[in-house]
């Protein structure tokens, strides 16, 4: 059985000029996005108190609002999570330190005065003070630096240094994109979704690598003249099957950890999820024209 | 025996020491039956998925520092009247400088000495003469004030890991981190604040004598006599004026319960004195009679009781309207010793048991539904070939599972999601190899020349692409914490056991079906 056909030569490097403009556009409104709507950091790098409660009974957001209004937290967050049936919120308030124990004890106190006490089950407490949430941020980011950098020196090691910036640059592409989607759907950021980056920026330079594998072979075969777009054109060719495949099958694992794996863990596949997809259109579509460009400037 | 034939059984060896290995966990919270052979040990689950509590302290070594010097000073003004040195002054400004004024310059000599001699952590750095008043302002080496500072942490440590333990929660972590700071994980931990109040009490205890000669309300009018000061009482918050001067202090301390008073019922906490102490304890109850001994904890009084007579034996009560819990709670601080300095706390992370059951459930159920998906595909896609990858996967598993259990890594709620992350990349590398024998047999090659050709041209890409995510996790692993460490960990070892299977297991599986079943055809 067969995906692509074999033999099957798809002309990539037409449809470069489309897939710049795309990638673009899209790279312009995640920076835009950035500017107007911000990301919406989450405990671990704003710092301040975040309590997660599930409730054995029917309970609405405006309920839990009302509950802990009495105690007066500025800038206090309800939301619903999870399913419906399940009854279960995230309060967060920027309040932290040893103050935030004291509303951790206030805001259960008052859950259960109202609530009843049988009925509420504090599921989970953060409580970051200011010190470590910069410590996070500005370590979280730092290492998708870091890890940019390794990347590109080792990809140098092995390939060309035309191969090590193409990489990096379709790494960028694929880390502004997904964290833009992350600023357009509001969704938090989180140490684990700082993780999932990480994951993956190593998992779409993995398509990446073995299409520049595969062009290396093919340069190697052709030991002559040759036309260098439809070499590459017939390298990604070569290789999109198995493109596909790995990409569909790791997809689906990811979507069932979406679908699956709970609340706390959501954000995290939701990152991998668009960061594939994302990763693997660039390996195809943004690295190897850039490989392209590079041949074409120096000529 | 030929090399294939021992690569084979080293295949063997490798996969019956995983199975050995994981076999454990899978009991769950279960015992492992009695007549198990192998390991006992299971993989060691993170707060996230088991309950408890993640902390992290600060000490603030600085106060160590400040307490230093202002003993320092206490110590050089009785130096110096001891000496004749006439000072009008002698105070420490910020917490690493003393400012002393001399009033006869010609004194300056003798402290120099003095200075020199018994403080030689001092240095001086400034000196100014005015009005024939000599302003001489020394401050503590650099050195000294990094050695207390280490000191202090490390004694902070010490103190934490007693109280932890006799607190009794099992395997605990305590780890320092940085400079200052101490990272605890508590498994097990439900109560936040009960832990918090345990590890927050510096426990400073204190004895000291209630001045009886001069009246509190005077003391509370501003008119406070030298030599005494106005603490508070803890129940009720009385003002009562105590001397300055502690008779005994709580570093003589031997042991430390909880007693239940039986008339009452009421709990209190019985010390006893090591022997330097009961001694010390009995002059001080022989001198001061039918005066009143106040006792301090963190500079508040609990108790203040008429000394009726010289108490020998070397024990006291601490009394001060306890819950049993406060009680006990008291009595392990005491026994574990006194924090050299505060600590806060930075960070605080509570799990509690339900959402620990919960995230293991829907981890582990994403992770059967993802693999089955993949299994499938795998079987129609590739057919005969595809299950032998999937028998593949399922020994990739156990293998990852064998080795977080003899590593003793700990699992995490993401630590699972990177199990469930592996079940997708690990096919990747039977897929590339797949895909290339497919290539190889489209070109006329037999059975035996496409397998190892496929195997041979996949080599490369197969070792970049799990290199590069390699490279990524080592990465995360430096710089996350605790459930994104679990992470790096779990996609470390799924990279390195999804190699060995696809490159080396799978290949001999197919090599053995080539080479020995002479197979012709392969059901790609």
């Amino acid at each position: 059985m067969d995906i692509i056909r074999p033999g099957t030569q798809i002309d990539f490097m037409k449809y470069r000029k489309a897939a710049f403009t795309l990638s673009a556009a899209l790279i312009i409104i995640s920076i835009a996005a950035l500017f107007v709507r911000g990301l919406n950091y989450g405990t671990d790098f704003t710092g301040g108190t975040e309590i997660q409660v599930a409730f054995s009974k029917v309970v609405k957001t405006d309920e839990v609002r009302s509950a802990i209004e009495p105690i007066g937290l500025a800038g206090a967050s309800i939301q619903s999570i999870g399913e419906n049936r399940d009854n279960e919120f995230l309060i967060r308030t920027p309040v932290e330190g040893d103050t935030g124990g004291e509303t951790v004890q206030q805001i259960e106190g008052a859950l259960k005065d109202t609530f009843g006490e049988e009925n509420v089950d504090i599921r989970r407490v953060d409580v970051v003070g200011a010190a470590v949430s910069k410590d996070l941020k500005q370590k979280g980011f730092l290492s998708l630096f870091y890890a940019g950098i390794g990347l590109l020196i080792y990809i140098w090691w092995r390939f060309k240094i035309s191969y090590s910036v193409a990489a990096i640059i379709a790494l960028a592409h694929d880390v502004i994109i997904t964290v833009g989607i992350f600023s357009l759907t509001g969704r938090e950021i989180s140490l684990p979704v700082i993780a999932a980056l990480l994951t993956v920026i190593g998992y779409s330079l993995n398509d990446t690598i073995i299409v520049f594998d595969r062009i290396r072979e093919n340069i190697k075969k052709a030991a002559g003249s040759f036309d260098y777009s439809s070499l590459l054109d017939s390298s990604i060719s070569q290789t999109l099957s198995r493109t596909l495949i790995t990409s569909s099958t790791t997809l689906f694992v990811v979507l069932a950890l979406f679908l699956f794996g709970g609340s706390v863990i959501n954000n995290f596949a939701f990152a991998i999820m668009v960061g594939l997809i994302v990763g693997t259109y660039s390996s195809i579509f943004i690295a190897s024209p850039i490989l392209l460009f590079f041949r074409q400037e120096k000529e | 025996m030929d090399r294939f034939k021992l690569k084979g059984l080293l295949i063997l060896a490798v996969l019956v020491l995983g199975i050995l290995f994981a076999a454990p966990s899978f009991f769950g919270s279960k015992e492992v039956p009695e007549g198990w052979i192998g390991p006992k040990e299971k993989i060691k689950l993170g707060l996230d998925l088991q309950g408890g509590m993640h902390l992290v302290l600060r000490v603030v070594a600085d106060k160590a520092v400040e307490s230093r010097m202002n003993s320092t000073v206490s110590d050089l003004r009785a130096q110096m009247v001891k000496q004749r040195i006439h000072y009008s002054k002698a105070v420490s400004d910020s917490p690493e400088t003393i400012q002393i004024a001399l009033r006869v310059p010609d004194d300056y000599d003798k402290l120099s000495d003095l200075v020199r001699g018994s403080y030689p952590y001092l240095q001086e750095v400034n000196r100014s003469s005015k009005d024939g008043v000599m302003t001489v302002e020394y401050r503590m080496s650099a050195s000294q004030v990094a050695t207390i500072r280490s000191q202090a942490v490390e004694q902070a440590l010490e103190t934490v890991r007693n109280r932890i333990d006799q607190f009794g929660v099992s395997e605990p972590s305590i780890i320092p981190q940085g400079d200052d700071r101490i990272v605890l994980q508590l498994p097990g931990v439900t109560d936040p604040e009960r832990a918090k109040a345990l590890l927050k009490n510096t426990a400073i205890l204190e004895f000291k004598l209630v001045d009886e000669e001069h009246s509190v309300q005077d003391a509370l009018r501003g008119n406070v006599p030298s030599g005494s000061y106005i603490a508070y009482m803890k129940e009720g918050n009385q003002p009562i004026l105590l001397q300055q001067r502690a008779v005994m202090t709580g570093d003589l301390l031997d042991d430390a319960r909880m007693r239940i008073q039986s008339t009452y019922n009421e709990p209190y906490v019985e010390i006893s004195f090591n022997r330097e102490g009961g001694r010390i304890f009995e002059r001080v109850t022989s001198e001061n009679t039918g005066k009143r001994l106040a006792i301090l904890l963190d500079g508040k009084v609990y108790s203040a009781p008429v000394i009726r007579e010289a108490i020998s034996g070397g024990k006291a009560i601490i009394e001060g309207r306890f819950t049993d819990e406060e009680a006990s709670d008291l009595a392990i601080i005491l026994r574990a010793g006194s924090l050299p300095a505060p600590v806060e706390v930075l960070e605080e992370r509570t799990v509690g048991p339900s959402l620990g059951q919960d995230s293991i459930y829907q981890g582990f159920l994403s992770m059967i539904i993802g693999g089955l998906v993949v299994v499938v595909f795998m079987i129609v896609y590739y057919k005969f070939s595809g299950l032998i990858a999937d028998l593949v996967l399922i020994a990739n598993i156990v293998l990852i599972l064998g080795a977080l259990a003899v590593l003793g890594a700990t699992l995490t709620l993401p630590g699972l999601g990177g199990i469930v992350l592996t079940i997708g990349m690990a096919i990747d590398a039977n897929v590339l190899v797949y895909e290339r024998i497919k290539e190889e047999l489209r070109l006329g090659r037999t059975a035996k020349m496409a397998v190892d050709a496929g195997y041979k041209n996949a080599l490369p890409a197969i070792l970049d692409a799990n290199i590069t995510t390699l490279i990524a996790a080592i990465v995360l692993f430096q710089f996350g914490t605790g459930p994104v460490q679990g992470f790096a960990v779990t996609l470390s070892i799924g990279i390195i056991a999804s190699l060995f299977t696809a490159l080396v297991l799978c290949r001999w599986i197919q090599e053995w079906l080539v080479n020995y079943q002479k197979i012709e055809r392969i059901s790609i």
